[in-house]
């Protein structure tokens, strides 16, 4: 769809920037609102509350979660009662009627194709659309940017049946080939973006000293475009180990990721806070680690294109 | 072949399978590349589709042909094998059923991204003006990392309901208590329920409209700002005159991206009640209709529906977005 044009979608906005500027920033930040500090770090500790609330919780005996709220742990911990335990996960994890741990191998699974795939493919169509110059590349490109707006729900259903007609229904092929599918359009028109953003003279130059298409496309792209590269896959990452709609609809019990497990449970056991709440975090911790430690990508990719089919 | 399939139950098949896959795309992919590079004078044309082909044919024969394959199915029975006219849109917009579902996607549409929008430009025009910037845009920002459902789960425990005279285990319910009333079951009324519901919905997509609409607060240059202040304006004025008109563009970016997201959305309806209670969503309904009830030209008919919806939304994004570019 759109871009929003911002300072954050070209890393280099802020270095770039004249060094008045900057002490203009610093001088802003000295006279920061003190209210507003204040204002802005409570509201982020209220946001933050109710999954403090549920981790809290994944920690507590069973018992005590029937019990008490979580919040009474402050009490029973400065009173040096023993009040959390790792039992919980143990349980979700491992116990047959849970069994979570096959699901994260699923998940994992299920994501790295469904991440490395649609990137690959869509790298390729971006340089054949930016910088191959043959006949129908514009309405081509106008016409993938304009499946951006197709919900994949009115593409499930028929999905499913070639699926089911070609028997390959129920494996992981179906899944990557789906969110591979589903992924095209938004990747293509973002790394089409920010491939035309590399001067024509330096892709002209290499084309000039006899190098074909394949050897710009490694020698001289590629490197230039890994920020990019990096900020769309942990964008594609995220989604595709927290969707739910694909992995159901395709999927089976040999193939379910976390995501479908967990909202199982919650629909099965919608009283077993114990598994509930330490099955939720299971299902969180890797999209967790990946956004804790690359968030500065994450928003780049975020920023620089907004719109997810 | 059936060891290439299917994986099982065994994790190192699964993850053999796995690495086979990437493999065997990997050289796909270079095979595509070097018959490309083949040729010493290769045409444009076959350069081109060398390098987009592979998408184009995947988008073709897994988004286009199944799109219009659903809307043929929309009109056919409940399993697509008469034809039966504009019958389904006339059960999807007559039914009481699905009346409620439709009442219930329009509030959701209409309110759900005005409030995360709203609350997510206070929040980035805040944290403005604050300390410890990156620390809380990073909380308010972090239910963006994880799913829909683990989402839902948080929040239904905020939720969680036990009778009157025994401990609270939920937060909402123990505020209630606190402040000296009976403590409810937020889930079954109508229409609290799906406002309740959308809170989920909000406190994900606040965090995504403030990052955003923080980054284009931030481009605003000093210049505006300082001349400005030069003029007097300053607190409410300021944001109201300066600030809001200076992100308009990114505003309706935000709006309209929500708007679509919250259309598509159907895991958190599923996961708070699947649905029950009067609050299913279009979403939410067209999975049930079609792998619940089986009925597929019902739900052929609420997909298309969905597609409908998103039309009006995007036409009013690319013409705002055309009239902020013959403003510049």
């Amino acid at each position: 769809m759109s871009t929003v044009k911002t300072a954050d979608a070209v890393p280099e906005a802020p270095r770039a920037k004249s060094d008045l500027g900057g002490r203009a920033r610093k001088a802003r930040k000295a006279l920061s609102n003190p209210w507003a500090s204040t204002l802005a770090v409570v509201i982020a500790i209220l946001w933050t509350i109710p999954t403090l609330g549920l981790l809290i919780t994944s920690f507590r005996p069973e018992l005590d979660i029937r019990q008490s709220g979580w919040w009474t742990v402050f009490g029973s911990a400065f009173a040096g009662e023993g009040v959390f335990s790792l039992r919980n996960y143990e349980a979700a994890l491992f116990d047959g009627s849970t069994n979570l741990a096959v699901f994260f191998v699923n998940s994992f699974v299920v994501t790295l194709p469904a991440v490395f795939i649609p990137i690959t493919l869509a790298l390729l169509a971006a340089y054949g659309f930016a910088w191959v110059d043959f006949k129908g590349a514009d309405f081509l490109f106008i016409a993938v940017f304009a499946l951006q707006i197709v919900p994949i729900q009115i593409t499930l259903v028929p999905l499913l049946s070639a699926y089911v007609d070609l028997g390959i229904n129920g494996t992981f092929w179906t899944i990557w080939l789906s969110h591979s599918i589903f992924a095209l359009p938004l990747a293509i028109f973002l790394l089409h973006n920010f491939m035309k953003e590399i001067p024509r003279s330096l892709v002209e130059a290499a084309r000039m000293d006899g190098a074909g298409h394949v050897q710009v496309f490694f020698r001289v792209v590629l490197p230039l475009l890994t920020p990019a590269l990096a900020a769309f896959a942990i964008f594609q990452f995220l989604w595709v180990w927290n969707d739910l709609l694909v992995a159901l609809v395709m999927g089976d019990l040999k193939t379910f990721p976390l995501t479908v497990r967990v909202a199982e449970l919650a629909g099965s056991r919608g009283g077993d806070w114990h598994l509930l709440s330490a099955g939720a975090f299971i299902s969180m911790i890797v999209p967790l680690i990946v956004f804790l430690s690359l968030q500065r990508y994450f928003v780049r990719g975020l920023l620089a294109g907004s719109v997810k089919g | 072949m059936d060891w290439l399939l299917y994986a099982g139950d065994d994790p190192g098949h699964k993850l053999l399978l796995m690495l086979i896959a990437i493999v065997l795309f990997v050289v796909l992919m270079g095979i595509i590349l070097f018959v490309v590079d083949r040729p010493r004078n290769p045409t444009r044309w076959f350069v081109g589709f060398g390098f987009t082909g592979a998408a184009l044919l995947l988008l073709l024969l897994g988004l286009v042909y199944p799109a219009i394959r659903t809307i043929i199915n929309s009109f056919m029975n409940r399993n697509s094998t008469e034809f039966v006219g504009v019958d389904n849109y006339v059960v999807a917009f007559t039914e009481p059923r699905f009346l409620v579902v439709l009442g219930n996607t329009a509030l959701w549409v209409l309110v759900a991204p005005l409030v995360a929008t709203f609350l997510g430009l206070l929040y980035a025009y805040l944290v403005d003006k604050s300390r410890f910037e990156a620390v809380a845009k990073g909380l308010v920002f972090l239910p963006m990392a994880i799913s829909m459902v683990g989402a839902s789960i948080i929040w239904k425990f905020v939720y969680e309901f036990k009778p009157a005279g025994v401990n609270q285990t939920g937060l909402l319910n123990q505020f209630i208590v606190w402040l000296g009333g009976e403590p409810q079951q937020f889930l079954i009324s109508r229409p609290l329920n799906t406002f309740l519901i959308m809170v989920v919905f909000i406190w994900i997509q606040a965090g995504f409209a403030m990052t955003l609409l923080s980054a284009s607060i931030k481009a605003i240059p000093d210049d505006i700002v300082e001349a400005a202040r030069l003029d007097g304006v300053s607190g409410f004025g300021m944001f109201w005159r300066i600030t809001i008109p200076s992100i308009r563009p990114a505003l309706v970016v935000v709006l309209t991206t929500i708007a679509m997201t919250t259309l598509k959305t159907f895991d958190i309806v599923r996961t708070m009640t699947a649905g029950q209670f009067n609050t299913s969503i279009v979403a939410l309904e067209f999975y049930d209709q079609r792998f619940r009830q089986n009925e597929a030209g019902l739900s052929a008919a609420l997909a298309v529906l969905l597609f409908v919806i998103v039309i009006p939304v995007i036409i009013y994004n690319v013409r705002q977005q055309r009239l902020s570019e013959d403003v510049r």
